[in-house]
């Protein structure tokens, strides 16, 4: 991540020590995880110890130390939720992604997380992917929606990869 | 209009803002809530935009995006005033006909409107929906008239006459004296009375003194405070501003998860807007009243909804708790004199000023006044957020406003109070909502969650939930909590995983006293509410566990099988198309048979069976009989 922006986002909360949560936050936001960088440029630039922001960083659920996927889908199993069958859904989407809760897989194609509660009881069983809503979501739906999205990965990474010098190389291997 | 400077400036912009709108005029709204959002509500919003333009009547209607209705299984929600005629499940295609037939030549489209699912009875005006029919929307009501972003709508409804009132007519004392007179109890779970709260705030000794919105509304199942904050921000700041007048305070926080981008983004507006006004900031309204209000976004952590805790993560810190004494109204933020409040407490604040402690503690009953919004959720044909006078009977609200459970299930329990509260059975319907009553009956009222289950719904499994929950929440400071809270899960799990033992009960009974009694936070000492209600009121669906490997409610995936009955089977393969894990053999005309050691226990092949035929069963607690896959 550019040091500029971690500046720029520090500076916005005034290089204010009690808002290093705000910050994080921030930084989280532009950049979807926390890497390592940006935690000690926060922790020198507003002389907070590495140890509390690791404190931090591991308390609050929102905070991410590993780079997020492409495609972040989060199931919501609050209870409202739960009893409407969340967790079939839930299996469903490690099923198809084949990424458990908390997890990336290492294509940093998706990831998955469980949320206790996104305020949408009366949607229930809900499931968002990439910000959009699904909402009455059924486990036949959720593996279309998910599957659609895996097509458009590969399509997109064999677009890629035609448009690449290494088109050659993946027709070489065809070849064989 | 720039800064108003005096309470006859409020007075003489408010008769502005009216005189500029006409009650006859017809207003378009549209429900802009997040569940209405998650449901379209943006699209029919470019539709509403783009057709009132298309079909030239700019002039003749008004047009407004306001916050959350409540019917939120309903949405995306359209209401035309001045008749009140309310469309339900609005999709974008259907705005021009709303438009031509509606607001050109008065005649309601008769395929938006609720219908009830008991009696097919249609209902074309807002009032007339058995849903908003029975309720008291005095907090809520608000959030269908006002876009959330307009500080001048929010005048238009009398706001800051509240804020008025308090600061030229009453002294700090008086709106102290009035919130105690009115009897409102803190609304964020525990039920304190607020005037008490703020009088300990107000005598503390201090010239630095803070006070804080509550808006970590972590309760899962619960979005009373979100749709507060999204659909009526001043009303909660107006209520924030009282108090701090009334404590001595001139700094104010927010506290918002960050989960709720459309609360956080509505309030910073609703911030903005004030300051402009001069509703906020220095010399308010002329008063020399000072106050200022910064926003916290929270990160994710439900502990933080304890004041000890939030405290700690709004100065930066992880948000664990403290042990009180002391309490925050004595050293609270930086050490100063704290209140803090829920959301929906601050959002009654001016209700009570405005109409006076005797009309607030008319409603309700002897120690619990006013109104209560609640989440009704789950399986409940209604669902959404009901705002009812304290007193209701969970019945009424469950069956006249809920609509009952749907596809015509059996009621089995409603949870009340969120992870720290209850599940109450059928024969306590009849209980009276309010603070004292559901806590006698073993459940509490929380912030306000209501989660209906049904007969499909396993209360040992609901018990499990709630400790996963909370065993992943709690904060890890104090033992009892952690350890106790993670004994009993395993418990649990070993039971709905067919691994109970003879001895569990009592074993869960005595761990659940233990980290009640000595947990330091309130999380730690409601945690083994849950456990102790289904105990209670649902032993014989743990002995059922423990003794005999049977899910009563054939929900536990380890303690039940998929069968297919060879004398219902027609061999059509419906099942077997539907099976994900290939566990289904048969071929066409001859009986299908499931492979239990193949099965995942998904459930597909029981909702794919045709209902003629309704061939797969699932049993928990008894062998599998052995089927042979010959010809029907």
């Amino acid at each position: 991540m550019d040091i500029g922006k971690i500046d720029q986002i520090i500076e916005k909360h005034d290089s204010e020590a009690s808002l290093l949560i705000q910050i994080l936050l921030d930084i989280q936001s532009t950049n979807n995880w926390l890497p390592k960088e940006a935690l000690t440029r926060v922790s020198e630039k507003l002389a907070v110890p590495m140890s509390r922001i690791q404190h931090i960083t591991t308390f609050y659920k929102t905070f991410s130390l590993t780079p997020k996927g492409r495609h972040e889908i989060h199931v919501c199993v609050g209870t409202a939720c739960h009893v409407r069958g969340a967790q079939d859904i839930l299996a469903t989407v490690e099923a198809v992604t084949g990424v458990k809760p908390g997890e990336t897989d290492p294509d940093l194609q998706f990831s998955v997380e469980t949320v206790s509660c996104l305020g949408c009881c009366a949607l229930g069983p809900v499931m968002v992917v990439d910000g959009e809503y699904h909402g009455n979501v059924v486990q036949a739906e959720t593996a279309e929606v998910l599957e659609k999205l895996k097509l458009a990965e590969t399509a997109e990474t064999l677009e890629k990869l035609k448009q690449s010098e290494t088109a050659e190389v993946v027709n070489l291997c065809a070849c064989q | 209009m720039s800064r108003i400077n005096s309470p006859a400036e409020l007075e003489s912009f408010r008769k502005e803002i009216l005189s500029q709108r006409d009650p006859d005029k017809p207003c378009i709204t549209l429900c802009s809530g997040s569940a209405c959002l998650a449901t379209g509500s943006g699209k029919v919003f470019a539709a509403l935009e783009q057709e009132i333009e298309k079909q030239g009547i700019t002039a003749e209607v008004s047009f407004r995006t306001t916050g959350c209705h409540g019917f939120c299984e309903q949405g995306p929600i359209v209401v035309i005033y001045p008749q009140g005629i309310c469309y339900l499940k609005v999709q974008p295609e259907d705005i021009a006909e709303i438009i031509s037939a509606t607001i050109k030549e008065q005649k309601i489209v008769e395929r938006l409107l609720y219908v009830d699912p008991n009696t097919g009875e249609k209902s074309s005006l807002e009032e007339d929906i058995p849903f908003y029919k029975h309720q008291q929307r005095l907090v809520l009501g608000a959030n269908r008239k006002i876009d959330p972003k307009s500080l001048e709508d929010y005048l238009a409804v009398e706001g800051y006459q509240a804020l008025a009132k308090t600061l030229f007519e009453m002294t700090p004392e008086q709106v102290v004296g009035e919130v105690k007179d009115a009897k409102l109890r803190g609304r964020g779970g525990a039920g304190f009375p607020s005037g008490v709260k703020w009088d300990f705030a107000r005598n503390a000794p201090g010239d630095q003194k803070y006070v804080v919105v509550n808006c970590d509304e972590g309760d899962p199942g619960a979005y009373m405070d979100r749709s507060v904050m999204e659909g009526n921000p001043f009303a909660v700041l107006e209520g924030l501003m009282i108090g701090a007048y009334a404590i001595g305070a001139n700094e104010g926080y927010v506290y918002v998860r960050q989960e709720y981008p459309l609360a956080v983004s509505n309030l910073a507006i609703a911030i903005e807007k004030a300051e402009k006004y001069g509703l906020l900031g220095k010399d308010i309204l002329g008063s020399g009243f000072d106050f200022t209000v910064k926003v916290h976004r929270g990160a994710g952590a439900f502990i933080c909804g304890e004041e000890t805790s939030l405290l700690n993560s709004l100065e930066g810190k992880p948000g664990e708790p403290n042990a009180r004494p002391p309490f925050p109204a004595t050293k609270g933020l930086w050490g100063k004199p704290t209140n803090i409040n829920n959301v929906e407490t601050w959002a009654n604040i001016p209700l009570v000023i405005n109409k006076g402690a005797d009309f607030f503690s008319a409603i309700g009953t002897e120690n619990s006044k006013g109104t209560k919004i609640f989440s009704l959720v789950g399986k409940v044909n209604n669902t959404g957020l009901v705002e009812v006078p304290m007193g209701a009977s969970l019945r009424d609200i469950i069956f006249k406003i809920g609509g009952g459970v749907p596809d015509g299930k059996q009621f089995k329990a409603v949870q009340t109070g969120g992870p720290s509260g209850g599940c109450l059975p059928e024969n306590l319907l009849d209980t009276k909502v309010d603070f004292d009553e559901l806590t006698k009956a073993g459940a509490m009222m929380g912030s306000g969650g209501m989660i209906v289950m049904d007969e499909d719904t396993c209360l040992v499994d609901i018990a499990r939930y709630f400790l996963e929950f909370l065993s992943d929440e709690s904060c890890g400071k104090c033992t009892p909590c952690r350890e106790g809270i993670r004994q009993m899960l395993k418990i649990l799990t070993n039971m709905t995983n067919g691994l109970g033992q003879e001895g569990d009960i009592e074993l869960l009974q005595e761990l659940a006293e233990t980290t009640k009694g000595s947990s330091m936070c309130a999380l730690g000492k409601t945690a083994p509410n849950p456990v102790l209600s289904t105990l209670k009121h649902f032993r014989h669906e743990y002995e059922a566990h423990i003794n005999h490997q049977k899910c009563p409610a054939l929900a536990c995936k380890e303690l039940i099988a998929f069968y297919i009955d060879p004398d219902k089977c027609k061999g059509c393969g419906a099942c077997l198309r539907k099976c994900p894990a290939d566990a289904i053999t048969g071929e066409k005309k001859k009986i299908h048979v499931v492979d239990q050691g193949k099965c995942t226990r998904c459930k597909g092949c029981f909702e794919a069976c045709p209902a003629a035929f309704d061939a797969v069963r699932i049993l928990s607690g008894e062998p599998v009989p052995v089927a042979v896959p010959e010809e029907v």
